[in-house]
């Protein structure tokens, strides 16, 4: 286990008691790649990203076989030792960083104070010259003036490039990114996906890319989770996402209109209660 | 059918237009796309024709004739509109069979009970949801309701604002179908707003694709199918798109 | 072509219980109960709500039943067992006229509720009208609407009311009419607020493209949806209220003597606090006891009741 960077066994999570379960045993392992978890809304795909970051409300019962991010044990991590790793060892990306950036600082004051949190000893000038070369790694024209901007002042596309830029610095493992990018729009997109793309290969990060965009994901990730209320009916690899076997993926590969050669009506998926009880299909890839 | 004519929308006077100098002209029956990208004005163009905006220079007309900026409550009847969010178009706090009749109600027509029930069916929803409340029913469901809604007063044209992207793409299918099969029962005419290439390649017959408040291209929608579209925001748009969002 | 109808399950036949929690309502009445019950099982959560509830519930009560629960009359003076202390004759003893005090607690009962539910009436209907008139309409409307509203709200509510009861001359109506003045700013602000924040919703919009005029917006449409914070901050206030009512009252402002209200009792067993502290206790402690009980019927129904947490 010592290539992989999170291993999940059997993962459950339960909301209001137990009432309503929301992932239901789900395993997979990450290691450096690029790995697409996909699924419709309420799948649980994101609550999975939020579990591994244990950032679910109270109320979530988690439990699982075997829950590791390296050799840290994420089951039983105090909240301490979990300060050191969110941010510093696994980033986050959201949808919108409107709400992931403090509205009243600066953009650099932000990333800077990120910085310092990763190398508390670095001094302020340290810290503003890290940011400085971080803003240009994210493809920031001019980054000493967006440094000194507030986040309302900037664009999704450059808020979201700010984003990956603070979750970066701190030189993480593993990056969350959880549809970061359904509020852009395609032509930004593409040069967010190109950049975050890039920054993975080069410093050899795991990546959880979390979507409702098949296409997207098939295009951009190594290895593709599909799931389904809760639970991963198919791990493929994305390339081969069009030999998909189960009639859950097949459904929503097929209800997608086209730009070129629209059918008269498009397939409608049909759900199938056995999906439902289907005990997880082949997980490990 | 609807025609646009020099159409400039402007937000504070004195201010840059976000809209300039944009033409429209839709025949009966037609399926019309819109498309752009966020804050190109493409929802401000439907919102001025809706009648919302009443804030508007030059010409609006329906049926050869110049409407005024605050609409009569008739053209109401001519011309509906579905909106994005389906949880934000339908009142939280009124049941789906109240919130059906209101549109009869506010133009002064008395409803039949059997004709909410058909309203309802006419969108593929069981009538017995129709006391449910918003919250109680699903994405799909309630983007449904609102198409119901819009048809109770048997318009002429809707008006839908990306009625899809709310929504998941197996939901966005049925969406997607019941469009089609109300406009071919009913020969609807749609004004389609949307940033979606596929979609609209898939609903509509000719588009216009705008960017900053202009429009940079209109044209059949086989150009953009075959990809033979002109303009370079065009057929950047369309790279972008397919790359990242083209299906096998 | 026909287009394909999605197959609700229907609700099976059964019980009351069944009849609440159907997942398919058949009318309107059975699918406000079954949010109205929704709503209880909310607010059963809160055992302090609960708490506070079975008080106002006992309040309304003992103001019903108030001839059944007591055979003193409150106003007939009894000189001869003048500031008797509590005992199985009299159980909160009696005043400086020989009244029965427990008697007078329930009736004055009666008055606490009698301001209550007037105060209600008129400042809920003005307050939410002003409101959202000023907050859909915007503009020229706003502003004067809202500078009345700041005129009114930047008085002491007790001294404006002190205010009003002097100049209209003391007794029970006027002092309702003083409270209600100083209590409907605050529920016009609020629902101002709610409804700007309503006024560019979708569904707004959409009744508006069906040529709804905008008195019809407003009362149909907006009102509803600013009803139940008003009703939490209503709530919340009638602590506030009740207290001001109580203070006219003690001051002599409020209900006229003889007829009982916990306020005016307490100014005059004021007097007697060291040798007879029972006229002074009792409506003193009825009035903080309703007063608390609004406050926590207040705090359980804004969990209850607010809209982002209503789904």
């Amino acid at each position: 286990m010592t290539d992989s960077l999170i291993d999940i066994r059997n993962l459950e999570i339960a909301f209001g008691g137990g009432a309503v379960k929301a992932v239901r045993g789900v395993s997979f392992t990450l290691g450096q790649e690029k790995l697409g978890i996909v699924g419709e809304s309420g799948s649980g795909k994101s609550t999975v990203g939020r579990a591994i970051m244990k950032l679910l409300p109270p109320t979530a019962k988690v439990t699982a076989e075997r829950m590791m991010f390296k050799d840290v044990d994420l089951l039983s991590a105090s909240e301490q030792k979990m300060m050191t790793v969110r941010g510093r060892q696994i980033g986050l990306i959201l949808q919108d960083p409107k709400y992931s950036l403090n509205p009243v600082m600066r953009i650099g004051e932000q990333i800077a104070e990120t910085y310092r949190l990763h190398a508390p000893k670095a001094s302020a000038k340290q810290a503003a010259e890290q940011t400085l070369s971080m803003l240009t790694a994210v493809q920031i024209r001019d980054p000493e003036r967006v440094a000194r901007l507030y986040p309302h002042e900037i664009s999704g596309g450059m808020g979201q490039r700010v984003m990956i830029a603070m979750m970066l610095i701190a030189e993480p493992d593993v990056l969350i990114a959880d549809e970061p990018t359904s509020a852009l729009d395609v032509t930004v997109r593409l040069e967010v996906l190109g950049l975050l793309e890039e920054l993975v290969e080069r410093r050899n990060l795991g990546l959880i890319f979390i979507s409702h965009d098949l296409n997207l994901v098939r295009h951009f990730c190594d290895r593709v989770l599909i799931m389904y209320a809760g639970r991963i009916v198919e791990t493929l690899e994305a390339r081969n996402l069009v030999n998909a076997k189960h009639p859950y993926t097949q459904g929503l590969l097929a209800s997608l209109p086209s730009i070129e050669e629209p059918p008269a009506r498009l397939p409608v998926l049909k759900r199938e209660r056995s999906w439902l009880d289907d005990t997880a299909t082949e997980t490990r890839a | 059918m609807i025609e646009v004519e020099n159409l400039t929308i402007r937000f504070g006077a004195g201010k840059k237009p976000v809209v300039s100098n944009f033409n429209l002209a839709i025949e009966p029956g037609m399926a019309f796309g819109l498309v752009g990208e966020s804050g190109c004005g493409k929802s401000t163009v439907l919102r001025a024709i809706s009648g919302l905006n009443p804030n508007y220079e030059g010409q609006i007309k329906l049926d050869g004739k110049i409407l005024d900026h605050r609409r009569e409550r008739s053209f109401f009847r001519q011309v509906q509109m579905v909106f994005q969010d389906p949880y934000g178009s339908l009142h939280p706090r009124k049941t789906i069979r109240s919130q059906l009749k209101e549109p009869l109600r506010n133009q002064g027509i008395s409803a039949k009970s059997t004709s909410l029930d058909d309203a309802l069916q006419a969108v593929g929803l069981d009538p017995v949801l129709s006391y449910r409340f918003p919250h109680q029913l699903s994405g799909g469901q309630r983007q449904r309701v609102a198409i119901a809604r819009a048809l109770v007063l048997n318009p002429a044209i809707l008006l839908l604002d990306e009625p899809t992207s709310a929504l998941d793409v197996s939901v966005q299918a049925e969406i997607l179908n019941l469009l089609q099969d109300l406009r071919t029962e009913r020969g609807l005419t749609y004004l389609l707003v949307s940033h979606d290439l596929a979609v609209v390649s898939h609903m509509c017959s000719r588009i216009a694709i705008m960017e900053a408040g202009e429009v940079v291209e209109e044209t059949d929608i086989e150009n953009l199918r075959k990809g033979t579209i002109t303009h370079p925001y065009s057929q950047r748009l369309l790279g972008a798109s397919r790359r990242y969002g083209k299906s096998a | 072509m026909t287009i394909p109808i999605e197959q609700t399950n229907r609700s099976e036949p059964g019980g009351f219980r069944q009849w609440l929690l159907a997942p398919e309502p058949e009318g309107l009445f059975q699918s406000s109960v079954q949010q109205f019950y929704q709503g209880w099982l909310k607010f059963r959560l809160h055992p302090l709500g609960l708490v506070g509830l079975a008080v106002i519930i006992l309040l309304i009560l003992v103001a019903v039943a108030a001839p059944v629960l007591t055979q003193y009359d409150p106003i007939v003076q009894d000189m001869a067992s003048r500031l008797a202390p509590p005992s199985a004759e009299h159980w909160l003893g009696t005043d400086n006229f020989g009244r029965d005090v427990f008697a007078r607690i329930i009736y004055g009962a009666r008055t606490t509720l009698y301001i209550i539910i007037l105060v209600t009436v008129i400042v809920a209907p003005i307050g939410l009208l002003i409101g959202t008139c000023s907050g859909y309409f915007g503009g020229v409307v706003d502003e004067i609407l809202m500078r009345i509203t700041d005129i009114f709200l930047s008085f002491p509510g007790l001294v404006l009311a002190l205010g009003f009861a002097a100049a209209l001359g003391p007794g029970i109506t006027n002092a309702i009419i003083a409270i209600s003045l100083t209590a409907w700013p605050p529920i016009a602000r609020l629902a101002r607020a709610e409804t700007l924040s309503l006024r560019n919703a979708d569904f707004i919009a959409a009744v508006r493209l069906q040529g709804a005029s905008s008195m019809a917006i407003i009362t149909r449409h907006i009102l509803p949806m600013c009803i139940p914070s008003v009703i939490v901050r209503v709530t919340l206030n009638m602590a506030g209220i009740i207290i001001t009512a109580a203070g006219l009252g003690f001051l002599g402002l409020g209900a006229q003597p003889p007829w009982p209200e916990w306020g005016a009792m307490a100014a005059t067993g004021r007097e007697f606090m060291l040798d007879s502290p029972w006229v002074i206790a009792a409506p003193g402690i009825a009035i903080a006891l309703v007063s608390l009980a609004f406050n926590l019927v207040g705090d359980a129904l804004r969990d209850v009741l607010d809209p982002r947490g209503g789904e």
